[in-house]
C-alpha cells in the first residue's frame, strides 16, 4: 500500500491492489513478488499501527500532564490515519489529520495551556466517585464485548472488493447523492453551535472590557 | 518653525476603499524598497577601504622634527600635564655637545611615552605645547593591539620619520575651519 | 533486484531533499543579502567571495554554541518542539512536482516514465494542507516547555494565528479545486499546460493564498509568534544552540515549500510558454527519451525561477512592511480574508456554471 502511493505515477492512479496473490489484472511490471511483499508489510503495519493506536490510547488516560494528553491523543489520531491508509481510505485519513490533528486538537492545547493546572491544584477523588467510576466502566466494558460477541462481520472477498471506495470521487459521489440530507444537517447543526458560542461569547451592554 | 517640506497635516477622515484594501499601499512601499535594491550602496568595507576622516582627526601621536631633522619637543611636561587620562610620561636630559643636530633645544625628552590604553585621543596635549612638538595624525588610527607589552608607545613609535614626514593641510582648529569641510579629497599637503 | 523506476524515483526523492535543505541553507544567506540591499548595505561578504560560506559558518556557531536547558522546562518536549517543527517543514514537499516526467528505458520497446515528483497522491493539495496544519505543533509544544511567559504567549499567537489562517488558505485552494476538479498536485499541475496558468482566473484567491501563506509561515508582517519588540523572541525564546537553529531553519523550508506551493497552483508549476515547441525541437534534435528528458530539466529549471522569485517576494514583503498588531491581523483573517475567499468560491462556482458553458457555446 504504502509501495503503492510511493511508487506508481499517475498513469497508474486506477490500479487496485489485491490482497490475494491470485489477481486477475497485473500491470506489466510489477512482479507477483512486490504483491506478497505488500501483503506481509500491510499486516506487519496494521500490527505496528493497532499496538501503537492502543498503547498511545492508553497513556492518553493515564498521563498526569494533562497536555502530555493531548500529544498522546494527537498520536493516536495519527495511528488511526495509518489504519485509514492501510485501507486505502486517503481522504478520510488526511481529513482526520486536518480537522482532528491539526485543529481541533490544537484548540485543545490551545486551551489547556490557557490553564494553569498543577499537580497539587488536582481535586482529590472521593470512594464514591472511583466506584462510580468503576462501575460505569465495567458496565460499558460488558456492554462492548456483549455487542462485538454478537457482531456479525463482513467476510472478506478479494473478487468483489473495490479499492476505490475511499477515494475522493466515490465518497463525494455517495455523501453528496445518498446522504445529502443527513449531510446538510449536520452543516446545521454546526452552524447552530456556532451562533451559540458566539452568543455565549458575546459580551453584554455593560460588561467590562478586558 | 518649519524644518522640512515633509510634514504633512494628520487627519482622521474616514479611509477609502483604496487605503482600506492596504494593497496599493502595500505595492507602493515595494515599490520603494525595491528601488532602494538597485541603489549604489553607502557602504565603505573599512580594513580595505578607508575614508578621510578631515584635517584635524585625532589618530595616532607624532613627535614632530623641525626642517633639519632635529626634535622640537624640549620635555617641559607640559603635556603630561594638560593630559586628562595622564597617559604620558617622559624622562628629560640635558642636550650634550654634538647633539645639536639631533635636538633643537638645549633639553629634551630622553624618555617619552604614551600609553594608549590610558589615552583618550582628546588632543589637550596638542593644544598645551608650546614647541609644536606633538600632533596627533589625521591619518592614521593607532592600531589594534593583542599584547599588553604593545601598549606602550616610546620614542621609537612617536618620533617622525625624515623620509616620510607628517603633513598636513590645517595644524590648528582655527585654520581647519577655513576648509571646505564637505570636500573629504585629501588636500594637498603644506610643509609646517 | 529492484526496479529502474523505484531506483529513479529514490534519486529524485533523495535529490529532492538535499535540494530543500541546500535552497534553505542559501535562503538565510539571501534573507540576510536581501535586507542590506533593501536597505542600501552590502550584507554578509565576508566568509568566502560574496560571503557565500556564511550560512556555513553560522551553521558551525549554532553547532558551537552551549545547548542551554532551562532547569524548569519540560525536557523532552523542549527537544521535541524544535524536532516536530523540522519534520512537518520537511515533509511537505513530498507532494509537490517539480518537473514533468523522466524517460527511462528498462528494456526493448519498454519505456519507463517516472514523474518527478516524490509521490503522486491523489490527494496531494489536502496533504499538504494536513502537513501545514501540523507545523504549528512544533512551535506550540517547544513555546509550552519552555516554562516561560513569553515563551507560551508566543506559542498560543502561533495556535490561533496559524488556525485562523488555515480557513481562508482552505477556501482559496477549494476555488482551484473547483476548476481543477482534482485533488493531486500532478493533475493540478499538467492542466495549467500552455499559458493556462490558474493566476489568470483565481487573481483573488492567488491573492488571499500568498497572505495566508505569509502567516502560516509566520513571516513579517505575520510573525506575530516570535515578535521581538514585544515577546523578546517568542515561542523560541528559551531556545539555544542547535534547536534555535533548527526553528529558524524550519521557517526557511516552510518558506521554500510555500513557494514552491505557490508555483504550482498559480503559476503554472514546470509550465511555460512555447513549451511544446521547445519539446519538439529536443525530441527531433536529441531523439525522443533523452530530448523528453532534457526538456523535464529545463522545465525544472523554470520551475526553480519561479520559486526563488517567490523565496524573493517573501524577503521582499519582510523588509517593506512593519508587523500588524494581533487584533489587526485577526481582523485581516476572520474578517477580510474569509468572506472575500467564500465570495471568490461563490464567484468561481457561478463561473463555471454559467461562463463556462457560455464561453464554449460561443466558442462554437
Amino acid at each position: 500500500m504504502v509501495y503503492d502511493i510511493l511508487y506508481f505515477n499517475k498513469h497508474h492512479t486506477s490500479y487496485t491492489i489485491h490482497h490475494t496473490p491470485y489477481t486477475t489484472h497485473h500491470t506489466p511490471h510489477t512482479p507477483y513478488i512486490i504483491h506478497q511483499d505488500f501483503k506481509t508489510m500491510a499486516d506487519k503495519l496494521f500490527y505496528f499501527l493497532s499496538f501503537l493506536a492502543l498503547l498511545s490510547a492508553m497513556m492518553v488516560v493515564t498521563a498526569k500532564n494533562p497536555i502530555h494528553s493531548v500529544l498522546y491523543l494527537i498520536l493516536t489520531f495519527f495511528c488511526l490515519s495509518g489504519h485509514y491508509v492501510l485501507l486505502n481510505a486517503q481522504f478520510v485519513a488526511v481529513v482526520n489529520i486536518i480537522v482532528y490533528a491539526g485543529a481541533i486538537m490544537v484548540l485543545f492545547l490551545f486551551v489547556i495551556m490557557f490553564l494553569n493546572l498543577k499537580q497539587d491544584d488536582e481535586e482529590a477523588k472521593t470512594n464514591l466517585t472511583k466506584i462510580a467510576a468503576t462501575i460505569v466502566g465495567g458496565t460499558l466494558g460488558v456492554i462492548l464485548v456483549a455487542v462485538f460477541r454478537k457482531a456479525q462481520l463482513g467476510t472478506y472477498n478479494p473478487y468483489s472488493f473495490n479499492s476505490q471506495v475511499g477515494m475522493v470521487e466515490n465518497l463525494g459521489e455517495v455523501l453528496y447523492n445518498d446522504y445529502l440530507l443527513p449531510f446538510e444537517l449536520a452543516s446545521v447543526l454546526f452552524l447552530i453551535a456556532m451562533v451559540g458560542a458566539v452568543m455565549l461569547a458575546k459580551r453584554e451592554v455593560g460588561d467590562r472590557h478586558f | 518653525m518649519q524644518l522640512t517640506n515633509r510634514a504633512k497635516q494628520v487627519s482622521s477622515k474616514e479611509m477609502t476603499l483604496a487605503e482600506r484594501i492596504y494593497l496599493p499601499a502595500i505595492v507602493t512601499g515595494l515599490g520603494i524598497t525595491i528601488k532602494h535594491f538597485f541603489k549604489k550602496k553607502v557602504t565603505i568595507q573599512y580594513p580595505e577601504q578607508k575614508r578621510y576622516l578631515g584635517p584635524v582627526f585625532r589618530g595616532q601621536h607624532v613627535l614632530k622634527r623641525d626642517e633639519q631633522g632635529r626634535e622640537r619637543c624640549t620635555a617641559c611636561g607640559l603635556c603630561a600635564v594638560a593630559c586628562p587620562a595622564e597617559a604620558i610620561s617622559m624622562v628629560a636630559e640635558e642636550r650634550e655637545k654634538g647633539e645639536e643636530k639631533l635636538y633643537r633645544e638645549e633639553k629634551y625628552a630622553a624618555v617619552y611615552e604614551i600609553n594608549m590604553l590610558r589615552c583618550i585621543f582628546c588632543g589637550l596635549c596638542e593644544e598645551a605645547c608650546p614647541k609644536q612638538a606633538i600632533y596627533l595624525r589625521h591619518d592614521i588610527f593607532v592600531p589594534v593591539f593583542t599584547e599588553r607589552d604593545n601598549v606602550i608607545y616610546g620614542k621609537d613609535k612617536l618620533v617622525e620619520n625624515m623620509n616620510d614626514r607628517y603633513l598636513r593641510t590645517a595644524w590648528t582648529k582655527e585654520e581647519a575651519l577655513h576648509q571646505d569641510i564637505n570636500d573629504l579629497t585629501p588636500q594637498p599637503r603644506i610643509q609646517l | 533486484m529492484l526496479e529502474a523506476g523505484f531506483i529513479i524515483k529514490s534519486l529524485i526523492i533523495l535529490a529532492l531533499f538535499g535540494l530543500t535543505l541546500l535552497i534553505a541553507t542559501y535562503s538565510t544567506y539571501a534573507e540576510r543579502k536581501v535586507a542590506a540591499f533593501l536597505q542600501d548595505r552590502l550584507g554578509p561578504n565576508r566568509a568566502g567571495p560574496w560571503g557565500l560560506l556564511q550560512p556555513i559558518a553560522d551553521a558551525g556557531k549554532m553547532f558551537f554554541k552551549e545547548d542551554f536547558i532551562p532547569s524548569q522546562a519540560s525536557k523532552w518536549l523542549f527537544i521535541a518542539g524544535p524536532c516536530l517543527s523540522m519534520l512537518t517543514a520537511l515533509m511537505a514537499t513530498a507532494v509537490v512536482p517539480f518537473g514533468d516526467s523522466v524517460k527511462y528505458t528498462t528494456g526493448p520497446n519498454q519505456i519507463l516514465t517516472v514523474p518527478v515528483q516524490p509521490i503522486d497522491v491523489n490527494i496531494g493539495v489536502l496533504y499538504i494542507f494536513g502537513v501545514v496544519s501540523l507545523g504549528v505543533y512544533g512551535l506550540m509544544i517547544g513555546g509550552w516547555a519552555s516554562n516561560n511567559k513569553f515563551s507560551l504567549l508566543g506559542a498560543i499567537r502561533a495556535a490561533s494565528q496559524n488556525i485562523s489562517y488555515e480557513i481562508p488558505m482552505g477556501l482559496s485552494m477549494i476555488a482551484i479545486l473547483m476548476m481543477t476538479g482534482s485533488l493531486s498536485m500532478g493533475e493540478i499541475v499538467s492542466q495549467q499546460h500552455g499559458g493556462n496558468w490558474n493566476i489568470f482566473y483565481q487573481p483573488l484567491g492567488f491573492i488571499i493564498f500568498i497572505t495566508c501563506a505569509f502567516a502560516e509561515c509566520n513571516r513579517t508582517p505575520f510573525d506575530l509568534p516570535e515578535c521581538e519588540t514585544e515577546l523578546i523572541g517568542g515561542y523560541h525564546t528559551e531556545y539555544s544552540s542547535m534547536k534555535l537553529g533548527f526553528y529558524l531553519f524550519s521557517e526557511y523550508i516552510n518558506m521554500f515549500v510555500s513557494s514552491a506551493v505557490i508555483s504550482n497552483l498559480f503559476f503554472g508549476g514546470y509550465n511555460y510558454p512555447f513549451m511544446d515547441s521547445v519539446h519538439q525541437f529536443l525530441t527531433n534534435n536529441l531523439g525522443a527519451i533523452a530530448g523528453h528528458n532534457v526538456a523535464t530539466l529545463i522545465g525544472t529549471v523554470v520551475l526553480f525561477g519561479k520559486i526563488f522569485f517567490f523565496i524573493f517576494f517573501f524577503m521582499w514583503v519582510r523588509w517593506t512592511l512593519p508587523r500588524f498588531r494581533y487584533d489587526q491581523l485577526m481582523n485581516l483573517g476572520w474578517k477580510g480574508l474569509i468572506p472575500l475567499a467564500m465570495l471568490n468560491i461563490v464567484l468561481t462556482g457561478g463561473a463555471i456554471l454559467f461562463l463556462k458553458p457560455l464561453i464554449t457555446a460561443l466558442l462554437k
